[in-house]
């Protein structure tokens, strides 16, 4: 341990730093009267450009993805490459349809893409199954931003023998996030994401100059990759794709992007910006964190060509692959500048674990909280549990990884990804049109959940030898084209079966005249920009008549 | 745009005037989006290793190029639709 304590006090200094500004936050920008949902949880809805653009870009690509998308470089090659199209059809999609709804949350008031939902299809029930979905997906979120930063910790030999001592560290710096969480609501992550930002700009700047230079060219770095995956067995790696996982990156791809703008920690950076401008003009800026991310995944082969091997992972025989980028510093960077990145990966970790907490809060504050549990809540009584939640939610995710096999969360991840993919019809749909109705959308919801977890579960990994929830590649073979190596993402094929179930419930229920509920939105909310005033329909009329909401039983489906 | 007259009295909207007037998402630019969205999802394009561009394959650098489409696109569209004067 001894040669890493130049990189513990760099990466010590630096996080004590953002901590102090994450309680300081709480004064910057301040409101008159913070004890109110909108200033908690979305900052005032009144950032700028430059504040936006750091938030977002803080929040969509966080530490893990920092830390596993070169590690999936490192062990399949070209197949990891999915993050740079999937960060790139992002932009344009959220562009088309994250104004819209921005617009209509600006009219009524909207905190959550559950609001949206309540108000849109009148059904509390269909907007309980968004919020339920999207607290799910969102835990094992958080609790891999922890494995993000443990791998810098493991890197740096800070860890102990026994379970406590090898995640004390980890405790601790949630402990701190936490706290400042709670004071300072979204402004903390808000300010936190310059530090953070800044720091990971400058390490991966001198990474992509220097490594290669050391490692005798990018030319050399590909070719020892190549070589690499030459050699191993595996038929599914090497630098270029091939007949049987073409698809799978495509749909991947595509995929997350489609669950990326529907987690509801994107749609909480986005609801905290000022204007439609702001956001319009952030989508021709963010695509320069895409460029950051590609450059990073490179870092992958970067390990190949300096010879890292992985430190062993928690169980006997296993490997931790997320530790290639931190030992790559380790080996290839002098100790202070090593300190740094580190300190980069771990405080990219606390803004979107932040920024994800907030959310996960905001959700069960008004989807669970303030509709089944207190209905007169008052703004003050909302923010006041959705602070106190955000703190569960932590605990929750630092629980996960101190209790259970850090594998479990990256599997519940896997699984997230598909589920919050599942509200598609609902949230991203449901910005364009009203013509689903609210049973054909319950109905489909539950359609593609059944059919996302039953595939997920047939998936086997060769790789660690187990025999469900191994990846989210399926087979086609499995559905009968035994002909065919092709494999897919999940996510999409759940998504386009939802799709066709809620489509054809619909036209059941209208046949059926089963009574659809009404529509709180008009067609000019989805235009509304800043200075429009608000709509004087509240957001969520509490007179709903529950008789107008007969939820289908979705176990037919 | 359908039947605001029908929603209109059960939700008094405030300013429908100026958001209407606003109301540019509609512009055929739009479409110009698609382009960012389809074009890195097709891997025949970029799936070869050759020809290499700085010791990168196509593959990489294509792609990474594909970000430059996409910055470009979204820009193009803003400065398009955005309110004038």
């Amino acid at each position: 341990m001894g040669d890493h304590v130049t990189e513990i006090v760099i990466f010590t200094l630096l996080f004590l730093l953002v901590s102090g500004m994450g309680f300081v936050a709480a004064r910057w920008r301040a409101p008159n009267d913070m004890a109110h949902l909108d200033e908690w949880g979305l900052g005032g809805r009144s950032f700028g450009g430059w504040i936006t653009w750091f938030l977002v870009g803080g929040d969509l690509y966080t530490a893990y993805t920092f830390v596993a998308v070169p590690a999936l470089l490192f062990g399949a090659g070209a197949a990891g490459f999915f993050a740079v199209p999937y960060t790139i059809i992002i932009y344009p999609l959220v562009f088309l349809v994250l104004v819209r709804l921005w617009s209509v949350s600006h009219r009524h008031g909207f905190v959550t893409p559950a609001d949206f939902v309540r108000s849109r299809f009148q059904s509390p029930t269909l907007a309980l199954l968004i919020a339920i979905t999207g607290i799910v997906a969102t835990m094992p979120y958080i609790a891999l931003q922890l494995v993000g930063i443990e791998a810098v910790l493991k890197t740096m030999g800070v860890t102990g023998d026994s379970a406590l001592a090898r995640h004390l560290p980890i405790i601790i710096a949630f402990a701190i996030l936490a706290a400042y969480t709670y004071q300072s609501g979204l402004r903390a992550p808000a300010l936190i994401a310059f530090v953070k930002d800044t720091l990971i700009y400058i390490v991966i700047l001198v990474a992509i100059i220097y490594l290669p230079y050391k490692l005798g060219g990018w030319g050399k770095i590909f070719d020892a990759a190549d070589a690499k995956f030459d050699a191993s067995p595996n038929p599914n790696d090497g630098i270029l794709l091939n007949a049987g996982n073409q698809w799978q990156y495509i749909t991947l791809a595509l995929g997350s992007a489609l669950a990326l703008f529907l987690y509801p920690h994107s749609l909480t950076g986005v609801l905290a910006s000022r204007s439609r401008d702001v956001i319009k003009r952030n989508m021709s800026a963010l695509p320069a964190y895409s460029l950051l991310l590609g450059l990073i995944a490179l870092l992958g082969f970067m390990a190949i060509a300096a010879g890292v091997t992985p430190l062993p992972g928690a169980k006997e025989g296993s490997v931790d692959s997320n530790t290639v980028v931190p030992l790559l510093f380790d080996q290839q960077f002098p100790s202070w500048f090593t300190g740094i990145a580190f300190a980069a990966i771990g405080i990219g970790a606390l803004v979107p674990a932040a920024i994800m907490s907030i959310a996960a809060a905001n959700l069960f504050t008004r989807n669970i909280y303030k509709e089944y549990l207190k209905r007169d809540a008052t703004p003050a009584q909302e923010a006041n549990v959705s602070k106190i939640t955000s703190l569960v939610v932590k605990v929750g995710a630092v629980a996960c990884i101190v209790f259970l096999d850090p594998q479990f969360s990256i599997d519940l991840q896997l699984i997230g990804g598909v589920i919050i993919l599942q509200t598609l019809p609902a949230v991203a749909l449901g910005i364009y049109t009203r013509w689903f109705h609210r049973g054909g959308l319950i109905a489909g919801w539950a359609a593609g959940m059944l059919l996302g977890f039953w595939m997920l579960w047939q998936i086997p990994n060769a790789a660690t030898g187990r025999a469900h929830f191994g990846g989210s590649a399926f087979a086609l073979d499995k559905f009968g084209f035994t002909d065919s190596k092709t494999t897919v993402y999940v996510g999409l094929v759940a998504v386009a079966v939802n799709l066709l179930v809620a489509a054809l419930v619909t036209l059941a229920l209208r046949a059926g005249k089963v009574p659809d509920g009404g529509d709180d939105t008009q067609p000019d909310d989805y235009f509304a920009d800043e200075g429009d005033a608000r709509a004087s329909v509240p957001a969520q009329p509490t007179s709903t008549d529950p008789d107008l909401d007969p939820a289908p039983s979705p176990k037919t489906a | 745009m359908s039947d605001p007259e029908v929603r209109a009295e059960s939700a008094p909207a405030v300013a429908p005037a100026t958001a209407r007037a606003r109301a540019k998402d509609k512009s055929p630019w739009n479409w110009l989006l698609f382009v960012p969205i389809v074009i890195p999802l097709l891997t025949p394009l970029f799936n070869h290793d050759s020809p290499r561009l700085f010791g990168f394959p196509t593959f990489y650098w294509l792609q990474l190029l594909f970000i430059a489409l996409g910055v470009s696109t979204t820009t193009v569209v803003y400065q398009m639709t955005k309110k004038r004067g």
